[in-house]
């Protein structure tokens, strides 16, 4: 099979087949994490721009840590130091970075929808790094392969997501990511973070329930994905920090309810007892350190997929070819 | 563009002679297997250091580690392929350090995939030695590498190419000599 997309804007555009693929591309860069050394050449002389416009910290380190340890170069623009900050439009900033001529861009941005506005206005490849309340891609294949590496499967996982739901790219992504493997979701959280429009986006084939009772949500999980509560992203919060913790905090107590074989994923930065028992978060269970490794996998396989190989003209070519 | 057979080169029979006598010089050359391990490149040359090691086993009873190794992330022409490469994995479960490497390969033409081979496995550690072994030494080379244990050597054009085809991936054994033509 061959790279079949020239973009990676979100998870929902992509089939079952694409998604597979690039986990089994992501491999061998897993083994490179072990290595001695850990640079390659294969990108060398390329240049990976990273235009963070929101600000973000492992995200940005994991996407520049993937194209230098594949020998390519970065650039960086982030929120803080942004020309923005100044009042230029996202398309001219974009423009500008592209006219140094990146091979690439890593974009994340606040407004959802960001990445595709400017994929149409680039030439260049566009991975989104998260925008807004919509996707996270790049966080949701990286989930999937720590999932395949503990369960051995995709298919047909219970998915229990706890927390802010309705404001996560991340809940999104992997609701899409694992919908398409048919998965059976339980969100739980404060009830306005979990509006019913919510079970609307279960891909053909999966489903999703909502249940209040953190107790209920956790029974048949083969999978527990806690989300952090994203203070900077409320208008209004949902309830007291002390009534989340009581009612939604995933404690040993309460994973106990699972089954024993169920695993914990935290998509970071977690806030130990806040959303998360510390205990819980050092558990054999949980796997949030693995979540950050195999990041590094997943990144440096998209780089590698997207501007590793031929031309763009060629793969346009063959983009269109499809 | 065309693909014709010229000639058979070797059959199944010849190729296991080969592999045997191959087998024989490595243990010889090294005076033993100690320290010993062999490198078979994706995709052919992982079967060929199989059968050398089961080759080797037969002759002395020594279990001699066998990786695989792939060399796309390598390679130097990747801007210039047709196709998106694909990268499979590379499967050395031992540590490469002090040891002797036998990099194993069906066909030495250009000497350029041994070059991405020697640059992967140094990213693994430090070996004492590394030496290669192929069933097809065709000539052509572009860059100064020589094998150290050759099945045989065979004098080819530009336009000709060898195929080295094996059960364990093609079904069958054996060593053709086929030519593209316009």
């Amino acid at each position: 099979m061959s790279c079949r997309f020239h973009h990676l804007l979100g998870i929902e555009p992509l089939t079952r087949e694409d998604i597979s693929f690039i986990l089994e591309q992501s491999r061998p860069f897993q083994e490179i994490q072990s290595h001695p050394l850990k640079k390659l050449a294969t990108l060398r002389g390329k240049t990976v721009a990273l235009a963070f416009f929101e600000s973000s910290t492992r995200t940005r380190i994991s996407f520049g840590t993937a194209a230098s340890r594949l020998g390519a170069d970065s650039m960086n623009l982030q929120a803080e130091s942004s020309s923005l900050r100044k009042g230029e439009s996202l398309i001219d900033t974009v423009k500008t970075l592209d006219a140094m001529k990146p091979d690439c861009i890593v974009m994340r941005h606040s407004s959802s929808g960001a990445p595709h506005f400017v994929q149409q206005h680039l030439q260049i490849p566009v991975i989104n790094a998260g925008d807004g309340t919509h996707e996270h891609p790049t966080q949701a294949l990286l989930d999937a392969i720590t999932i395949l590496d503990r369960k051995g499967r995709l298919d047909h996982l219970n998915v229990t997501i706890i927390g802010d739901i309705l404001h996560s790219r991340v809940a999104r992504s992997n609701i899409q990511l694992l919908g398409k493997f048919g998965a059976h979701f339980t969100l739980c959280g404060p009830a306005m973070w979990l509006p019913s429009e919510l079970e609307t986006l279960a891909p053909l084939g999966s489903s999703i329930r909502r249940v209040s009772n953190i107790e209920d949500a956790v029974r048949d999980a083969d999978v527990v994905m806690v989300l952090r509560v994203q203070q900077e992203r409320l208008h209004e919060p949902a309830l007291p920090l002390d009534d989340y913790i009581l009612l939604y905090q995933l404690t040993p107590e309460r994973l106990r309810l699972a089954p024993s074989h169920a695993i914990v994923m935290h998509p970071g930065p977690m806030i130990r007892g806040l959303e998360i028992d510390p205990v819980v978060a050092d558990c054999p269970q949980s796997c949030v350190l693995e979540q950050v490794t195999n990041g590094l996998a997943v990144r440096m396989a998209l780089l590698f997929l997207l501007i590793g190989g031929p031309h763009d003209e060629s793969k346009e070519a063959l983009h269109a070819a499809d | 563009m065309r693909v014709v057979e010229k000639n058979q080169l070797m059959a199944a029979a010849e190729i296991d002679r080969t592999l045997s006598r191959l087998a024989h010089e490595i243990v010889e050359r090294n005076g033993g297997t100690a320290g010993l391990s062999l490198i078979g490149i994706r995709r052919r040359g992982v079967p060929l250091s199989q059968r050398l090691a089961r080759a080797i086993q037969a002759m002395d009873g020594s279990v001699v580690p066998v990786g695989t190794l792939d060399i796309t992330l390598y390679r130097d022409d990747l801007s210039l392929v047709a196709a998106q490469p694909i990268v499979h994995s590379t499967d050395i479960p031992f540590s490469v350090d002090d040891q002797v490497l036998v990099l194993i390969d069906d066909v030495l033409y250009t000497g350029r995939t041994i070059r991405a081979a020697m640059n992967g496995l140094f990213d693994l550690g430090r070996p004492k030695r590394i030496e290669l072994c192929v069933l097809i030494d065709r000539g052509h080379r572009e860059l100064p590498i020589e094998a150290t244990f050759v099945g045989r050597h065979v004098q080819t054009s530009d336009t000709e190419i060898i195929e080295v085809r094996l059960d364990e991936i093609d079904h069958e054994d054996r060593v053709m000599l086929v030519e593209r033509v316009p």
